[in-house]
This record gives C-alpha cells, structure tokens and sequence, in this order.
C-alpha cells in the first residue's frame, strides 16, 4: 500500500522530485508571468493611490509567503520530531532562505509603496513591525543551522526553535498590535466584502499569489534537492575519513 | 543483579561505529573495556548511561543504576573538596561523605578548594563521587588519567571494594589496574563501513 | 534540587562578578545615554522606561552564556543529566540562579537609576513592579537559548540573535506598562500579559530546553 511517507525516502523523493520540477517550472513561469503583466499592464491605476498601486502584485504574494514559508517550516519540523524523516528536515532547512527573501521583499516593496503614500518609507506600524521580527526570526534559525557540526542535532534544535519562536512570534503579533494601533491599510484578500480590493485588481492578485506559491513550492523543492545532495556529500566524506 | 547489553549499536556525530555489541556483567564482576583509540570506549559508556539513545539492541538495567564518569570530573574550582562531594550527595540523595573522604584519601584536604589541588588529587576527588552516587554499576572512562601508583593502588582498592558489595564496574582503560577482571576488546564490534554501488545510497 | 540552586548561587559569591557585573553594565548603559540624547530632562523623563527596560534586558543577555557553558566545560552537565533529578528541574533552578543574580539586583537598581533618567515619581512604582515580574521571563527565555547553544565555540552571538527575538513580547508589554503609568492610564491589561507571559515561559520552557540539552548532550 503506498502511502504519502514513501516520498520522505531520499532517493524515492530525488526521483519524483526530478520528474516533477520540469512541469512545474514551466506553470510557475507561466502564471507569474501572466499574472504580473496582467497586474502591471492591464489594470487601471487607482483613484487615490494612481500607479504605485501596482506594487501590490508583488508585495502582497511576498507577504503572504514570508508567513506560509514559516508555516511550512513548522509543519516540517513536526514531521522531523514525530517521525525522523531527513527529508523533512532538510525541507524546513531548505525553505528558510526563501522564507527570509520573501520577507525582505515585502519590506522593501512595502517601503516603496510607503514613501508616497504616507510619506515616510518606514512606520513603527504592526503590520511591519511583525515583519521586521519576522525577519530576525528567520535569521536566528537559519544561524543555528549553519553554527551546528552534527546534522542530526541541528535538525532537532532548529526543529524545537521552529517551534518555541512560532508561540513568541504570534505573541509578538500581539503584542506589537497593543503597542501601536498602526497605518497599514487592512487585509487586501479577505472573505469581509468591506475590506476587499476591487474585483479588476483581484483577479491578477489571485493569479500572482498562486504563481508566488508556485514559485516557493519549485524553490523548495529545488532546494531540498541541494541540501539532500548536500548531505550525501557529508556522508560520503565522514566514511572516507573513517576508513 | 546483571547488567545484559545486547546486540547494541551507537553512533557518534551520527556515523554508526559500533554494532552487535554483546556482553553480560553479573554482581561483583568488573569488565575492562579494551580497544584502540576511536573504537568508541566513551560512545558505549555515554549510552550506557543514557546521555545518548542508542541505535538499535537493549540494555537489561535502567540508566539510573549507572554512574558515569567521564574525563572531566565536574568539580567546581571555588568550592571546597567536601562541598564538592555534599553537592553531589545532595542531588543523588544520599547521606554521608566521610566514607568516601576516606576511601580516597581526601580526609585532610576536605576543606581545601579544589583549585588549590593537584591534578592527581582532583581526579581522586572526581572518583570519591562515584561513592556517594550509591549507584550500583560504575561506568568509568579511563579513570586513572593524571593519578600516581599510589593513587591508582587507592582507585583499585575502591573498586574492589564496590565489587565485594555486589556493585559492578565498566572500566575503558589502557593501564594495569592491579587487580583481575575480565577483558571486552572492543574491536569486534567496530561498524562496518557498508559498500556502496550506488552513489545516491549513501544517505540513509 | 535546592542544592543546585545552593551550589549555582555560592559559585556566584565566590566568583566574584556574579551579582555585579550585570548591575555595572546596567548602570553604564544608563549613564551613556543621556550623553547620547541630550541632557533635557523632558526627553529623558519620556524615554526613561524604555531605557531601565532595554538596559536591564541587554544586562541579562550579557551572563546567559555563563549559564550552562561552565557547567558544560568541566562536566558537571553531563553529570547532573545522569543524576535522579529531572533535566526540566536542573534547567529551572539554572534560570532561578540566574535570576536571583542578575534580575532580581537589576529590579532593585531600577529605581534608583530612574532618578538619573528624571523618571517622574509615578512611574516608580511601576517601574519595579513590572521588573520584578517581567525579569524571570527574561531569565528563562535566555536558559532556553543558553541550553539550544551549549558546546558550541561561537555560542555566545549566535545567542543573542536567538534570544533577543524571543525578548520582544516581555518588553513591549514591560516597558508599556510603566509608559501607562506615566500618562495617568491603567496599568491592569499590560502588566497582566506581561505576568501570562512570564508565567506561561516559566511553565513550558524548561521542557524545551531541557530537550535542547540532551539533544546537544549526545
């Protein structure tokens, strides 16, 4: 019986891995691609915020994976704990840079599309200000994966960080909120008609929040590769000093 | 009471280096653990003690029958000698150092701090700990490092007596002791460096 | 389990530097920066709860090396993980010392150091206050960091850039609660998160970081 853990195998994951990434690029491109160009060429330019608006194709897709990346990264780390597969840990090592690139790019896009619309490129706002936390999150766990010899440990300590910095990030989130009530403008994709962007900008959004996801899950991907890689090349090198 | 090691395999940094280890230990027996350097002494000792999970086979005594000590002795500087041994009495829950004071020859220097002692003298301090864990089964990594002949006469004489009392002992050393136990050589149980055909293998 | 806590605190006594390094830190952070910003006392008397906050929590991140790294080096670490007592108790006596030699003198310095910042009377009982229950959640916090580091060379930065994220929600709430007092506003919701914040690290912590230590152990 097949089940879904057959993947966690390396080489069964190398396998599937090399047969799907070339399909999946081609999707990722094309979506991207449509989606922004949609988005930047096809779009009226907004009443009050004329063109800058745009920016929100590429600032709020960012923004969504900055946090899914740490998701993902969580729900790896919890796979490694319970049920010790090496990929899954190299998966939540893999998706951490990107992660944090996500989260820079948010940042700077939401500081470009600050400067003319409140007048300043940075504001001790919540929303922000949980992304720059954020980001000092990612950088401490990706450090602890570098500072650490043993690839066993390290899986373990980062996974147990992953975990503890999930329950202070979002008390972070809170916290940050009774600190400052904030600038930014409310969620852009929301189920509360009140809050929506209008249907002409939704559309390439959605298409550009899936071409992002896309992106992540190829990168990921990609990236678990180098790292499984990574870790034979280890392997292989400790039997050669061994004999 | 007998310790039973059985088909033990441990790692060290993640590289498996022992496997199939097999031994039985019985009340008042004490087992030299030979072998050359590298072959995993100190992995099997930390194992055994539970300060590392081993990766396959089972050990028939729980780890908190075992008293571990290991090249560093664990002494503070700035305490006293009998401070040093209260502390560890206190957190194994036993009463009494005078006995282990005496056993090694540390009566004098009880109120001395251990940075005022030798280095022979702290390695003794270091083994009288292992007299107020009342533990029964020592496991002991090259306990005669940096100890003169008397002092190793005194080590012996411990041991033994910890062995008429029906304790055991897991001795990795390379020196005589002075005294008859059995021998393990170490060196059976070296991993074997599987071969691989296939470079994608060598993961897992 | 209190003779560790025993033991932890006459090695501090003895050491000399236990109790007081943390505090000179602390009073030189708070001297320099008038000469930072100015010397107008109503600059100062606004900043003063940000500052005594962030001065006692970079005074705290200065000794948590020290927490288990010295037990570490000479073996006592893999001693006291072999011994009957739980690893979860060992980490909190660990964080308790640790507290009573750099959290607890910083609370009582505060006060005293908020005369020189014109910290203006109503903001010191509060000052203490919200120090005295905010300080162990910076103690436990920094052991789970200190246990996630130990053995490693350069553990000392990589450190602070784990713990100083882990600080954000004890400070925030901390120096909140003293900025309300000053406006005349109620301290109740700040200072309660800031005690659930302490209250829940102390509870879950020592699990974690007692895990990070056998896995670091091994």
């Amino acid at each position: 019986m097949a089940s879904i853990w057959q993947y966690a195998n390396p080489v069964k994951f190398m396998q599937t891995s090399a047969k799907v990434l070339p399909a999946l690029s081609v999707l990722t491109a094309v979506t991207l691609i449509v989606g922004l160009v949609w988005g930047f060429f096809f779009t009226p330019d907004d009443y009050k915020q004329g063109s800058t608006v745009k920016i929100m194709f590429i600032h709020v897709p960012a923004a969504l994976m900055a946090i899914n990346a740490w998701l993902m990264m969580l729900v790896a780390s919890l796979i490694w704990l319970v049920r010790r597969h090496h990929v899954s840990a190299l998966a939540a090592r893999a998706a951490a840079p990107i992660g944090i690139t996500m989260t820079l790019i948010a940042l700077f896009t939401g500081a470009i599309w600050g400067q003319p619309m409140w007048g300043t490129y940075w504001a001790w706002d919540p929303r922000l200000t949980s992304f720059l936390v954020l980001f000092l999150f990612y950088l401490g766990y990706m450090a602890l994966w570098a500072a650490i010899e043993n690839p066993d440990a390290a899986a373990d300590l980062t996974s147990v960080l992953c975990m503890v910095g999930s329950v202070f990030a979002l008390l972070s989130r809170y916290a940050v909120n009774f600190w400052n009530q904030g600038l930014h403008q409310g969620a852009s994709v929301s189920l509360d008609k009140e809050e929506h962007v209008n249907d002409v900008f939704f559309y390439p959004l959605l298409l550009c929040m899936i071409g992002f996801v896309l992106l992540f899950v190829l990168l990921v991907l990609l990236r678990t590769r180098t790292e499984i890689r990574t870790r034979r090349l280890k392997t292989l090198m400790a039997r050669e000093r061994m004999t | 009471m007998e310790l039973q090691v059985s088909d033990l395999s441990c790692a060290r940094g993640g590289v498996p280096i022992l496997e199939g280890v097999n031994f039985t230990v019985s009340g008042g027996e004490a087992l030299f653990l030979r072998g050359p350097n590298g072959i995993g002494k100190t992995t099997l000792l930390r194992t055994l003690a539970g300060l590392q999970p081993p990766l396959a086979g089972s050990v028939s005594v729980p780890h908190e029958s075992l008293a571990y000590a290991a090249h560093a002795d664990g002494l503070k500087a700035t305490l006293t000698v009998a401070e040093n041994l209260k502390f560890w009495a206190r957190i194994f829950g036993t009463k009494g150092i005078e006995h282990a004071l005496a056993h090694f020859n540390l009566t004098e220097l009880a109120e001395r701090q251990a940075q005022n002692l030798s280095a022979g003298q702290k390695r003794r301090l270091g083994l009288a700990r292992l007299l107020v864990t009342g533990r029964p089964i020592w496991a002991l990594d090259e306990p005669t490092v940096s100890l003169d002949t008397d002092s190793v006469a005194l080590f012996a004489q411990a041991v033994q007596a910890h062995l008429e009392g029906g304790g055991m002992a897991l001795i990795a050393t390379h020196i005589d002791l002075g005294f008859e136990a059995r021998v393990l050589d170490m060196s059976p149980f070296k991993a074997k460096t599987p071969v691989y055909d296939d470079f994608d293998e060598a993961f897992l | 389990m209190i003779a560790l806590l025993t033991r932890d605190l006459i090695l501090a006594i003895r050491a000399g530097g236990g109790f007081g390094l943390g505090l000179a830190f602390f009073l030189i952070v708070t001297i320099l920066v008038p000469f930072g910003v100015g010397p107008e006392s109503a600059i100062l008397s606004v900043i003063a709860p940000g500052i005594l906050w962030v001065g006692a929590l970079l005074a705290c991140l200065l000794s948590l090396d020290r927490i288990f790294a010295l037990d570490f080096e000479d073996g006592s670490l893999d001693l006291l993980a072999t011994a009957p007592i739980p690893l979860e108790g060992v980490v909190a006596m660990k964080a308790a010392a640790h507290w009573v030699t750099t959290g607890l003198p910083l609370t009582l310095a505060a006060p005293v150091l908020g005369t020189l910042l014109h910290l203006p009377v109503e903001g010191y009982l509060w000052m203490l206050l919200s120090l005295a229950i905010g300080t162990p959640a910076l103690s436990m916090i920094g052991t789970f960091g200190a246990a996630l580091t130990v053995g490693l060379k350069r553990g000392g930065l990589l450190m602070s850039l784990l713990v100083l994220p882990l600080y954000v929600p004890t400070l925030i709430f901390g120096a909140e609660t003293v900025k309300r007092a000053l406006d005349g506003l109620t301290t109740a919701t700040p200072a309660l998160m800031l005690a659930g914040v302490t209250l829940a690290t102390c509870a879950l912590l020592p699990f974690a970081a007692a895990a990070a230590i056998r896995i670091n152990l091994r």
